[in-house]
């Protein structure tokens, strides 16, 4: 159980009460033995006290009072169990069209994506959104769930038509690695054993797929990215003349001897030592938090990024980005809001919005000038100083960033860098 | 912590390299942090992650605790060394001298654990803190499971869980308004288990309660109370001396303990891995009220 040396999986959770959804999550937790007594008692006298004659696994994930009194999930809910080969995080997030912005939410920071739909209804608009939303947001893992087999009989015929609808549709968006499983949880089908129903299927059981699909190197190891987040300095008489640049590898192996560039300034130099506390590491790749320190005295400050002379970022203040909005008042060009890129602020300006997408039919809508709240569009930006981007389809860390309202401070849309220039 | 080979973190590696990252945004962007500090293993587990992440520097922000009256005298012999040994600067914030000043109102009906928000509030005011980081943990309580990391408070000190900030990537959005504050919560994707492991691999000092020792308790709505002063016997409750370890620290009139032998990190592990009952579930008479019992402490603006 969750022992030191497992790795880690962060997977999101895309769909509605009917796909079951908080079924399939409950027997995973269930199954693990995630849940606790008290946990499950609560949601059993909740379910009695509706007058359910079945246990609602959907109240293990509906927290707030709000979302308890209208019976939907609102937010993204985060969920953790461990089996002795991994320990994984679930975004689980409402399958709500008015609640695209929380799958982009839980979608940003999966590994993997898991879509469910229906086996008697096969694909429907939802999935589909699902699916593109996933894609868009570069979650390189994609496991469609054929749920409620036990509705059609196990029947192959039904699952090789909806497998191969999808696989179809899937050609059109960048998945690189698609797996389809039949289950169902409610029976517990392919959940966490292979079923005994479904001698046709020969792939893995949807557990035995999350506990070995291989996540490490999907980040990127070969272009170095260093966004210096905090300079460390001690001022004590111990440690005078120390100075380290702390920070969160976003990409490469970063090695004692490495020449590095430090952007904007341009000035180059050698990494002396990576210390990690009070160690000092050979290498160090993402996602490591360490403090870099370099041989000559050269000025770095937070917003700055290390890298390789051969092998930067271009520092860019006119960018090109899928941006999903978030926010009740529309997007409109000229518009002017506060930007965080990395470990950069600076402030932008909405110079055209070029298309909005829609995320059930893929159509490019070019004649919308604004994006309204959960709608996702390409739109050109001028940022008041360079950012050190890379496209979001090379690295997920260098190639985001989110839009804050000025005068609210509220967080209002999430951008995916296409290109700078 | 263990590297794997093949460019692989360990789960414990990846939390640490995520906590660390949120302690150092946090001391970049915000004028005044703080450490909520209650001398509980997850406010332990922070100290050391702070510890971390400025090394060999101090930890530039200075460590908050809300003194109950009420605490266990070996969490704050435990403060003690940590404050110490890492040369913080330690505020403390009594509820004593809330009730006192009129900051907050002691009925004699409401708990000090209730009394906590108000004493914390105000600290939080008078000192012009604008981040403060807590232990909490989304694997904790249904409420906590949708926090966001940085997590809003308005004038009031109070939590909209209704209208929370999107949270994406690890792009944390700092902004306030005078007056508001934000909670920090680093530890916010360990579960408890990941607490203990990491106890166990970095060999953190921690309060001696939490492992199985005599104690002299008494039963009171299922959950065993350590006999004090603080915690008048009702009619029909009698001490008996057990074997018992604390698997949450808090004020000592609402924090139950449970009949263990574990008595090293190793078997408190063991046991966690088959426990059936969640820590708070187990042993907090606080969050047992209501079904939204930690929601609205939270929209209060408790930790």
């Amino acid at each position: 159980m969750a022992g030191p040396a497992m790795d880690l999986l962060r997977f999101a959770t895309a769909g509605s009460v009917d796909d079951g959804k908080s079924t399939l999550i409950g027997r995973l937790l269930l199954d693990s033995k995630s849940i606790f007594e008290d946990q499950l008692e609560a949601v059993e006298s909740t379910s009695r006290s509706r007058g359910y004659d079945y246990t609602d696994l959907a109240l293990l994930t509906d927290g707030l009072r709000s979302e308890r009194e209208q019976g939907i999930t609102i937010d993204v809910a985060y969920r953790y169990f461990a089996t002795p080969r991994r320990k994984f995080i679930i975004a689980d997030t409402p399958g709500h069209v008015q609640y695209t912005r929380n799958m982009v939410t839980g979608a940003s920071t999966a590994d993997l994506g898991l879509v469910l739909v229906d086996a008697r209804q096969g694909l429907t608009e939802q999935s589909r959104r699902h699916a593109v939303i996933l894609s868009l947001l570069r979650v390189p893992h994609l496991v469609l769930c054929v749920n409620k087999m036990d509705l059609v009989d196990y029947a192959e015929d039904k699952f090789d038509e909806i497998h191969a609808e999808f696989t179809s549709f899937a050609t059109k968006l960048a998945i690189p690695d698609l797996t389809i499983v039949p289950i169902s949880a409610l029976k517990g089908d392919n959940v966490v054993t292979r079923s005994a129903h479904m001698d046709w299927y020969s792939g893995p059981s949807l557990l035995h797929h999350l506990e070995n699909v291989h996540v490490a190197s999907d980040r990127d190891l070969v272009d170095t990215r260093f966004p210096v987040q905090y300079v460390v300095r001690p001022k004590s008489d111990e440690y005078h003349d120390y100075r380290g640049y702390a920070g969160r590898v976003a990409g490469g192996v970063l090695k004692p001897g490495d020449e590095v560039l430090v952007l904007p300034s341009g000035m180059t130099s050698k990494i002396s030592e990576i210390d990690l506390f009070d160690k000092q590491l050979d290498e160090a790749f993402p996602p490591m938090s360490v403090t870099v320190r370099l041989e000559d005295d050269v000025d770095v400050s937070r917003g700055d990024m290390i890298c390789r002379p051969q092998n930067a970022p271009q520092p860019s203040q006119d960018i090109d980005a899928m941006i999903c909005w978030m926010s009740s008042t529309p997007l409109r060009p000229r518009q002017k809001l506060s930007i965080k890129h990395t470990t950069r602020a600076a402030r932008t300006m909405i110079k055209d919005v070029q298309y909005r997408l829609d995320v059930n039919s893929l159509h490019r809508d070019l004649e919308t000038k604004e994006l309204g709240l959960n709608e996702i569009g390409r739109v050109q930006l001028r940022t008041t100083s360079p950012l050190l981007c890379d496209p979001y389809e090379k690295n997920r860390t260098t190639g985001s960033f989110i839009l804050i309202d000025e005068a609210t401070g509220v967080t209002v849309g999430a951008g995916m860098i296409n290109s700078s220039s | 912590m263990t590297v794997h080979a093949d460019y692989r973190l360990s789960q414990l590696a990846e939390l640490e390299a995520e906590s660390i990252h949120i302690f150092r945004e946090v001391a970049a962007e915000f004028e005044k942090p703080v450490l909520m500090f209650s001398g509980g293993k997850d406010s332990i587990v922070m100290m050391r992650l702070a510890e971390k992440a400025f090394f060999p520097a101090k930890i530039p922000f200075p460590v908050l605790q809300i003194d109950t009256g009420y605490d266990f005298p070996e969490v704050l012999q435990t403060r003690d060394h940590w404050v110490d040994r890492l040369g913080v600067r330690l505020v403390i914030a009594s509820v004593e001298d809330a009730i006192a000043s009129g900051v907050v109102v002691d009925d004699g009906k409401t708990s000090r654990n209730r009394l906590q928000t108000g004493t914390l509030l105000h600290a939080i005011e008078e000192e012009g803190f604008t981040a403060a980081f807590g232990g909490g943990r989304r694997d904790e309580e249904k409420a906590r499971a949708k926090e966001r990391v940085y997590s809003h408070r308005d004038d009031f000190g109070q939590w909209d869980p209704k209208n929370q900030r999107p949270e994406l990537w690890s792009l944390y959005n700092g902004r306030l308004h005078a007056g508001e504050h934000m909670r920090i919560f680093p530890l916010s994707n360990w579960t408890e288990l990941d607490i203990w492991h990491y106890i166990g691999a970095e060999e953190i000092e921690i309060p001696n309660i939490y492992f199985a020792h005599q104690r002299r308790v008494f039963l009171r709505d299922n959950m065993l109370f350590s006999e004090s002063e603080h915690n008048p016997m009702r009619a029909g409750e009698k001490i008996e001396e057990r074997t018992v370890r604390f698997r949450t620290v808090g004020d000592l009139t609402l924090t139950g303990c449970v009949e263990s032998q574990a008595d090293t990190i190793g078997a408190v592990i063991d046991e966690i891995a088959i426990a059936r009952v969640t820590e708070r579930g187990a042993t907090r008479g606080d969050d047992r009220f209501s079904e939204a019992a930690m929601e609205d402490r939270k929209r209060e603006g408790y930790f």
